[in-house]
């Protein structure tokens, strides 16, 4: 019995890593090529996950068909929102791009109010995402098994395209320094543009794939927000590696506190955190 | 023979003696401050009806005051300020049920108190930067909303502390019901500490934190120990914070879980940056803007209001960093420069 609750545990864990991790990847990216401080980044989720509700509900496109709408939707405006405002805000001190952020996260939460209304999104899985399979006497959620498969198969796409590509390479070399890759002749400037694209479709991705399993409501871009700093931070800046081991242990640490002590909230996670920052500041994994 | 004429010999100026005269010019008073504190004591006279308001206005505006020593002097983005404020809250709430009514030491406990909490923040925090700093901040000021949204039995949980009797203040003035004493009270502790953060931005240790903000890698270069200087500034701030927090507790006589909340952080956040980053006056104004503006839209959806206030905080941040306080002072020199001309 305990070991079939540690396994459920681990098992819905590794799911809501996955999620975590498909919400935070763009910003570690991002944050460690242009020091940029985007904390509407699950802003950006949030959106991908009402798009995919809207489309649904609305419009009753199956499930599959609106997450990679969602995914292209989010990376669409993410996109226009970097070329018209953020651009002009990395060369500032970090204070300024803070403001700029909360402004937009504010924004973003009352207009999401406004056009869907503050109760939570009601969405309806189709039958073959939904229930539960038995295994021996264990039984396996269909939803986060397909969460794990197929945001495991994402996952593992990024870091290939990270670690062994030309692309992957180029960014690497912008996070260690950005200067030095400029002046080899690499437009650091597109490369940043490109990253910050991918990384808000994954972001949007991450919001359409989480509706099922954390519910949608305009407070998601806050309540997120410490999640997404915390992976970011826990990992390192700009470490994909980093960031998905750390992604997978809050996930996991986050359902076994909302298993055995449910009643402290995310009180665990936070106090976890700042444990952790305490012992090492910068991350799990900086380099020394 | 023609006499020559000898120059008088200019006078020597030390570079003591120079350092002296910047530091008269920049610590003058400036017709903002006094406006703002003559307009302040005379809505006092003019609003009997607003004095709740007018109270709570002096109030938000210390925490911004506080937040402002953090973010525009020292240049430390945090998103996790309201913990010291509802530190500071809870602490005067909890000592004066705890039957410690005296108002005056209620609040220098909670200033030591938020104080000691910001020193063993800061001993992390100044170990980080950019989103790591923010982070932490942000993960703090959660953390304790949870924990004394948890703490039922301590802070009251959702109900927040009521009933929080305070004895007369100097055992004479009593708190009246139309918050006359609460005022006054107010208006002269937030005075003070006005005049306490404008000796401590004027001074050489004010200069050193500006240079903080101004270049990170330069301040350790000529001497100043860093970590230090972080530290100091961070106490300091979060001991203001929990007298603002504390005066809150004391003149509404009840303590809300709010005290502690996000909306609080970001608020600070916006009015430092409405009224004018780094001039403390500013911090304020942008709190007096803030909640006039809230007092007066409150039959707004809540929803429009976080999105104008939303729109407000990109618009500042794009094309007036100076804030109202930045544009008063680009006017002025606008229309002397006319003047000269004509």
């Amino acid at each position: 019995m305990i070991l079939g609750n540690l396994l459920y545990i681990i098992f819905s864990g590794v799911a809501y890593g996955v999620l975590l991790f498909l919400m935070s990847a763009g910003l570690a990216v991002t944050q460690g090529l242009m020091r940029f401080a985007n904390l509407a980044h699950a802003a950006f989720a949030m959106l991908g996950g009402y798009l995919a509700v809207t489309l649904m509900n609305s419009y009753g496109w199956p499930f599959l068909l609106t997450l990679p709408i969602a995914a292209l939707g989010t990376a669409l405006f993410a996109g226009t929102l970097e070329r018209l405002l953020f651009r002009r805000f990395y060369n500032v001190s970090q204070l300024y791009q803070i403001m700029l952020t909360v402004g937009i996260v504010s924004m973003s939460v009352a207009s999401v109010t406004f056009i869907w209304g503050s109760v939570n999104q009601p969405v309806r899985m189709p039958s073959y995402l939904s229930g539960s399979i038995q295994v021996g006497n264990f039984d396996i959620d269909v939803y986060r098994l397909f969460l794990i498969v197929a945001g495991g198969l994402v996952v593992w796409a990024l870091i290939w395209g990270i670690d062994s590509t030309s692309f992957g390479a180029k960014v690497r070399a912008a996070v260690d320094n950005r200067r030095v890759t400029s002046s080899c002749g690499i437009n650091v400037d597109r490369l940043f543009m490109t990253a910050f694209f991918i990384g808000s479709a994954l972001a949007g991705l991450g919001g359409a794939l989480s509706v099922n399993l954390v519910g949608l409501s305009p407070t998601f871009a806050l309540d997120f927000l410490a999640y997404v700093l915390i992976v970011v931070t826990l990992g390192g800046h700009g470490s994909m590696k980093g960031a998905l081991v750390a992604a997978l242990l809050l996930g996991v640490v986050d359902v076994a506190g909302k298993y055995y002590v449910p009643q402290t909230g995310p009180f665990i996670i936070y106090a976890l955190t700042v444990v952790v920052l305490f012992w090492r500041p910068h991350g799990l994994f900086a380099k020394a | 023979m023609t006499a020559i004429e000898i120059p008088a010999p200019a006078p020597v100026v030390t570079p003591q003696e120079r350092a002296h005269k910047v530091f008269a010019f920049t610590s003058r008073w400036r017709w903002e401050e006094i406006a703002f504190w003559v307009v302040a004591a005379l809505s006092i006279l003019i609003f009997p009806t607003h004095l709740v308001l007018i109270a709570q206005v002096l109030i938000t505006g210390l925490f911004a005051l506080s937040f402002d020593l953090l973010v525009g002097y020292a240049g430390i983005p945090s998103l996790g300020h309201a913990a010291f404020f509802g530190i500071g809250a809870y602490t005067a709430g909890l000592l004066a049920r705890a039957g410690w009514t005296e108002p005056i030491s209620g609040l220098l406990i909670a200033a030591l108190v938020a104080g000691i909490a910001g020193f063993a923040l800061s001993v992390v925090v100044s170990r980080l930067t950019g989103i790591g700093l923010i982070m932490i901040t942000l993960g703090v000021g959660l953390l304790l909303y949870e924990a004394a949204h948890s703490a039922r039995g301590i802070t009251g949980g959702d109900d927040g502390l009521s009933g929080i009797n305070i004895a007369p203040i100097f055992g004479h003035f009593q708190f009246d019901f139309y918050g006359k004493t609460a005022v006054v009270y107010t208006y002269v502790v937030v005075f003070l500490l006005y005049l306490l953060a404008r000796r401590i931005v004027n001074s050489p240790f004010g200069l050193e934190m500006k240079g903080i903000r101004e270049n990170v890698r330069r301040v350790p270069a000529i001497g100043i120990p860093l970590r230090k200087r972080y530290m100091v500034v961070f106490t300091v701030s979060a001991a203001f914070a929990g007298v603002a927090g504390a005066l809150l507790g004391q003149i509404t006589q009840t303590v809300a879980l709010s005290a502690l909340s996000f909306d609080r952080s970001a608020a600070a956040l916006i009015m430092v940056m409405i009224g004018g980053m780094g001039t403390l006056i500013g911090a304020l104004v942008g709190a007096a803007a803030y909640m006039v503006a809230q007092d007066r839209l409150s039959d707004l959806n809540p929803v429009y209001w976080n999105f104008w206030v939303g729109l407000l905080l990109v618009l500042f941040v794009l094309f007036a960093r100076g804030g109202l306080i930045g544009g008063v002072d680009r006017l002025i020199v606008w229309i002397r420069s006319k003047r000269k001309k004509s």
